[in-house]
């Protein structure tokens, strides 16, 4: 087994201007041999054109249901050495913020008991430690708990929440997203760690309606900071941007989506209709210097987004239009909780939340969680005449 | 025993003083050079980030020499992006330069910020995943290396462009509402190993799987049978009865969708679409896949006005002139035909010839 095996398919990525993952999987591979047995089963794959990773297997911690992806190659008399190559997915920092010591250590123990190679970050947000066998999962979990590095969730159960960067560095942030991540982090580590859900759950949070956390999209419950009173203008710094050329004209005004900004020519101000703007941040994105975010601030709440499996991909609708965001966020936890206890009880297996409201209708589902309805929550009232009308609604008959 | 459910370490000590200093105080921010980005304070502080590149998959020393780099200009902190860049955060003006210069030297690139195209958002592929149709990675890396231009700003573009990478129809990277997505489809009906479903998959759930109702039960041989005609190939069934083998080297391969977008700014967020139905799977560089993205990137940025993403290009332009544009077919194969069909087809005289 010792003979040099060679890689020109996957050498052939190593080449170019764009940082090469090839190049980090072989400096890996010099350390561990799992690594190595990795870079040799990927070779088979790009010759061959498939994966080589058998379906599941349960791996995992004590006292958790989840965190640990077991995976086992298909060809394992082929490729020995990635014959076990498990994932541990462990909760990130909020924003994503590390001291290089946390880092570090990190490192020394993944070097340890793995094979060294990550995700930073993966998809849902966590860090991704990618290869392990299974007698190495518990000791390195044990490790990274001595360092203050928890595992993420799996399966049935709630993912660890991601968030934009918010207040540590950027001046859009309605809400404190990286608070209301790490909150939620702890306060729902049992739902994460231990699988009792019909799926998976995702949360996420943008401060501000541009939603660098993708949350609408990507996440169950999604939470959108924006304000509600009306942006705010400093004249002098619209008067800069003119003066310095900025086409306000063609740059901002046209492509206000409601027509709620006018500029004064004659006593150069820019004016804005606050009962007509949709927080679209559209002028605050191009200039800004000069528009700022609203001082009412809070969140909107948004439910039911998710990727195709299994009824198709929804971006998520208005659940709640404005909720203060203040810490401890108890209002937020009971809608999340009045939310998954019913999905819970009522989602069928592999049932999103946004695929059991399609199913029960959105009306049912307010009913339920005991939110009532508000047209925030609609693009347009219904337009078929199948209202339905419940016992205690009408006259008795007979 | 190890103790349990204790989270992630608190992010307040894992910011560099500058931040926790200016926490909810940022005024306003600018993009002085590509990849560079200036924040400024009330209290008069100025931050500079600077947003390097990362492959994403890293190992141990690649973390190593960030925290090096970070130690000598910023601190010892750093972060990263939720399009896994890697952000250097420099409080001290007169270690930009040098932190800058560093970067180059070590053969790192610098960008990513405003209106340009972004580190790729992407999922496992043939490196980690059990589904995957294609590698993600790989991809990424081939997509990129045509792309970097757009990325380190030496090609300005008039809007940020989003590109996502998912390695099958689960989509687990952002793909239904990325500007540029590709993602891994299979073309063939899963085969079935009736002895192995018997002895391993539960039917019942294996049938409830379905989305379209393809599956029933075989009760003859305690395995089930799939109607071709209403099979989508979206390999659901694979997942809860892995006695169903849907990949297929030879069928298998890429779709390319236009025109998402996770953002409220201006309008509202936008599914990706369907612009190119299949590709083949050509590794270790897949020249079909990037021609028709950098194609499909080269097009827009021509045409689109300032601030204008991809949907919203196409919302102004018709569909029926991105394909003339684009010259890219428009095929049987972009009728919808799943749950939300309906609400894509026209009902209006407004189109254009």
């Amino acid at each position: 087994m010792d003979e040099k095996k060679t890689t020109p398919l996957l050498d052939e990525l190593e080449a170019g201007e764009w940082p090469s993952f090839v190049t980090q999987l072989k400096q890996a591979a010099k350390k561990s041999k799992m690594a190595a047995g990795l870079v040799q089963q990927l070779e088979a794959s790009y010759e061959e054109k498939i994966g080589h990773w058998k379906h599941g297997g349960i791996v995992g911690v004590k006292g958790y249901g989840g965190g640990v992806v077991g995976r086992y190659s298909d060809d394992p008399e082929r490729f020995p050495d990635c014959r076990e190559f498990h994932t541990l997915r462990v909760n990130q920092v909020a924003g994503f913020f590390y001291s290089t010591k946390k880092l570090r250590e990190l490192a020394d123990v993944w070097d340890k008991y793995g094979t060294g190679l990550y995700n930073l970050h993966g998809s849902t947000g966590d860090i991704i430690l990618l290869g392990t066998d299974t007698q190495n999962v518990q000791p390195c979990f044990d490790a990274l708990s001595e360092i203050g590095f928890d595992l993420g969730g799996s399966g049935g159960a709630l993912r660890t929440p991601s968030c934009c960067v918010g207040m540590a560095r950027c001046e859009k942030a309605c809400i404190d997203s990286m608070d209301i991540n790490h909150n939620l982090t702890l306060h729902y580590q049992n739902e994460m760690h231990r699988p009792a859900w019909p799926y998976k759950f995702k949360i996420k949070i943008s401060a501000c309606p541009n939603d660098c956390a993708a949350s609408t999209a990507r996440s169950d419950l999604a939470i959108v900071g924006l304000w509600r009173d009306t942006i705010e203008i400093d004249q002098d710094a619209v008067r800069e941007y003119v003066a310095n050329g900025f086409k306000l004209e063609e740059n901002v005004l046209r492509r206000c989506p409601t027509w709620a900004l006018d500029w004064d020519a004659e006593n150069k101000e820019l004016k804005v209709k606050a009962e007509d703007c949709t927080h679209c941040m559209h002028c605050i994105n191009a200039m800004p210097k000069a528009i700022r975010i609203g001082k009412e601030r809070g969140a909107a709440i948004m439910i039911g987004g998710k990727a195709p499996v299994v009824k198709g991909a929804n971006i998520g609708w208005v659940l709640v239009p404005f909720m203060k965001m203040e810490a401890p966020y108890t209002e937020l936890k009971e809608i999340i909780d009045r939310v998954t206890d019913y999905w819970a009880e009522h989602g069928k297996n592999r049932e999103r939340v946004g695929e059991l409201i399609d199913r029960v209708g959105y009306a049912t589902f307010l009913k339920a969680i005991g939110l009532e309805p508000v047209p925030q929550m609609v693009t347009a009232p219904r337009a078929n005449p199948y209202i339905f009308w419940s016992a205690e609604e009408v006259e008795k008959r007979g | 025993m190890a103790r349990t459910d204790f989270g992630p370490p608190d992010y307040r000590e894992m910011l560099p003083p500058i931040v926790a200093e200016n926490y909810g105080k940022w005024l306003y921010h600018e993009i002085p050079q590509p990849g560079v980005i200036k924040h400024v304070s009330e209290t008069g502080a100025v931050l500079y980030s600077v947003r390097m590149a990362s492959p994403r998959l890293v190992n141990s020393d690649w973390v190593r020499e960030i925290c090096d780099i970070a130690e000598k200009y910023c601190g010892g902190y750093l972060r990263f992006t939720t399009r896994h860049n890697v952000e250097f955060l420099v409080s001290d003006p007169s270690q930009l330069q040098p932190l800058l210069d560093e970067l180059k030297a070590r053969g790192h690139m610098i960008g990513g910020a405003g209106h340009a195209i972004s580190n790729v958002v992407h999922t496992q592929g043939w490196v980690h995943c059990k589904s995957a149709v294609t590698d993600a990675s790989g991809l990424v890396k081939s997509v990129m290396d045509e792309l970097h231009p757009y990325f380190s700003g030496k090609i300005k573009i008039p809007a940020r462009l989003r590109i996502a990478v998912a390695c099958c129809v689960n989509m687990c990277g952002a793909c239904h509402c990325s500007d540029i997505a590709i993602v891994g489809i299979h073309r063939t009906v899963p085969r079935i190993n009736d002895e192995l479903v018997a002895k391993t998959c539960e039917i019942p759930t294996t049938v409830a799987s379905c989305p379209t109702g393809a599956i029933r039960p075989n009760p003859k041989l305690k395995s089930i049978e799939i109607n071709a005609e209403k099979c989508m190939m979206c390999g659901n069934c694979t997942v809860v009865c892995p006695a169903l083998k849907i990949m297929d080297p030879e069928n298998d391969g890429v779709s390319i969708w236009v025109g998402g977008k996770v953002s409220n700014a201006r309008t509202a967020p936008m599914f990706s679409r369907l612009a190119v139905p299949f590709i083949k799977n050509n590794p270790p560089r897949w020249p079909e896949v990037t021609d028709t993205v950098k194609h499909l990137v080269e097009v827009w940025a021509k045409d689109a006005k300032y601030g204008e993403r991809m949907g919203e290009w196409i919302e102004r332009i018709g569909w029926e002139r991105f394909f003339k544009l684009t010259g890219l077919p428009f095929t049987e194969k972009h009728i919808d035909s799943f749950t939300h069909a309906t609400q894509t087809f026209r009902s209006t005289t407004q189109f254009r010839f």
